[in-house]
């Protein structure tokens, strides 16, 4: 997910705005100073499915939002004005004409590189990369992962995707190289470029496809639901996958398993996954039901999440001010989200359409908004 | 209609649009000038998809796919008829009805 902006003005006069991206639409929602009152503003693009919406770090005022609707082929709209206006790009990310492939939506964006102004990458379902030299007005894809030979073998057929379709997400640029990339797939594993996406390797020793034949244990294939830096520590990569969560300390290639350290009742799985934007051993996964069937809600109707700050060897839960009992809360991979101030705020959406915040690093939460439509994701920024 | 002036090249055709695509139009019909290279040849369904967007530019890929394929809940009618081939002939004073088909919540 997008880092918060560096705004300039002094912490004690910044809010905290999160994009609050939905199946039907795009909410806005501000805080005061202390974070305490939030104004909801919207929607907009009512009716469009708009996977992510994410700010612009390098300038704080441009925002990209990748839309579709039900009828209607997918695109990217951008603003330079905060929101106020947008424009649609003039060339949406598609594959080549001769590949057979047709993008069903874009699904992730991700701000290029400090010293890039104007680039974004976004991924797609089904799985493809395309960059913006832009500022998301034209797209081309990433020649390097969409007609690589191996891309097939990687990512498997429409059977291996998720059930709203195959995703190329957690698209990561290195703060210390431009040409440095991670990306992530749902199926297809965890890969790494190191020039700008031309070539690709997967990167996925250590982590667990219960899905898959595990002898010997497959380079690739794997299920990610999503992969962030840690703060401050661009070596090191936390994951939440279908099959665990995990920490990587580079130069290492081997995952270590730290979702184990949670508890058995609660289990490892879920969406998200947040790293704090300063401490990198704090992170905050949300778990959900990876029993039987897969229920993928609150495990035992009791929703909370849990914070590790200690890079996974052991997991707190937080759940004060979270409903107790009853609640089947399914929480998306793009919808938990933090603000980066002192202390950091915290932020989930639900597929129920509710935001709970946390200004505390989620020692308590509330409800901030309820009765949105099923929220794709929650983007924060501090501003 | 279709009104065909040869002196000029091209055909003009009225095109009906759904309410999801009215943002780029603003109309809920507009006539479209459509190339032909001979008076004899009929405008086709790809013809006035392509002259429809070098007016409001964005719209075609809405409706088709980078593989040239009709989207699946747009529908195309000629006339009454219904189509999802793009060389489909527009006679003289049918007009390209576009429909966005979907329901479900």
């Amino acid at each position: 997910m997008a880092r918060s902006s560096a705004a300039t003005r002094p912490a004690a006069t910044r809010r905290t705005r999160l994009l609050v991206a939905t199946r039907k639409g795009l909410w806005t929602l501000t805080s005061d100073v202390a974070r305490n009152g939030w104004r909801l503003a919207g929607p907009q693009f009512l009716g469009h499915t708009i996977h992510h919406a994410v700010v612009d770090p390098r300038d704080g005022k441009t925002m990209l939002a990748a839309a579709r609707t039900g009828h209607l082929g997918p695109t990217v709209f951008r603003s330079t004005d905060n929101g106020r206006t947008w424009k649609e790009a003039t060339r949406p990310p598609a594959f080549a004409a001769d590949s057979g492939r047709v993008v069903d939506h874009a699904f992730w964006l991700t701000p290029g590189h400090a010293s890039e102004p104007g680039a974004w990458y976004v991924g797609t379902s089904p799985q493809g990369l395309f960059r913006s030299n832009d500022g998301g007005a034209t797209w081309d894809g990433v020649t390097g992962f969409n007609a690589n030979p191996q891309r097939k073998a990687w990512c498997g057929g429409d059977q291996d995707g998720t059930p709203d379709g195959a995703k190329l997400h957690s698209i990561l640029v290195d703060p210390r190289d431009a040409a440095h990339l991670y990306i992530a797939m749902s199926s297809g594993g965890v890969f790494e470029s190191p020039d700008a996406g031309e070539h690709w390797w997967p990167l996925n020793k250590g982590v667990r496809a219960d899905f898959l034949p595990d002898n010997p244990p497959p380079e690739f294939g794997h299920d990610p639901h999503c992969v962030q830096f840690a703060g401050g520590r661009p070596d090191r990569l936390y994951q939440q996958n279908h099959c665990g969560i995990y920490r990587l300390d580079r130069p290492g290639d081997v995952w270590q398993d730290i979702g184990a350290n949670m508890p058995k009742t609660v289990g490892y799985v879920g969406f998200p996954i947040a790293a704090h934007l300063r401490d990198p051993d704090t992170v905050w996964v949300l778990p959900m039901d990876g029993t039987t069937v897969w229920p993928r809600t609150s495990p035992g109707g009791r929703p909370a999440v849990y914070r590790s700050r200690d890079g996974g060897r052991t997991w707190k839960r937080q759940d004060q001010g979270l409903p107790k009992s009853q609640t089947w809360w399914t929480v998306k991979r793009q919808a938990m989200s933090l603000d980066g101030r002192d202390p950091t705020g915290l932020y989930f959406g639900t597929t129920s359409g509710e935001v709970w915040a946390s200004r505390d690093e989620g020692r308590s939460f509330r409800s901030i908004a309820r009765h949105l439509p099923e929220i794709y994701s929650v983007e924060a920024t501090s501003i | 209609m279709t009104a065909r002036t040869s002196h000029e090249a091209a055909a003009v055709v009225r095109v009906r649009i759904p309410s999801p695509l009215r943002s780029y139009t603003g109309e809920p019909e507009v006539m479209v000038a459509v190339p032909v290279l001979a008076p004899e040849l009929p405008p086709t369904v790809g013809g006035v998809l392509a002259a429809l967007n070098v007016n409001y530019p964005g719209i075609r890929f809405r409706m088709v796919d980078e593989q040239g394929n009709v989207r699946p809940h747009i529908k195309l009618f000629v006339g009454s008829d219904v189509t999802r081939d793009l060389a489909s002939e527009i006679p003289s004073g049918a007009t390209l009805m576009i429909v966005a088909a979907l329901s479900g919540g």
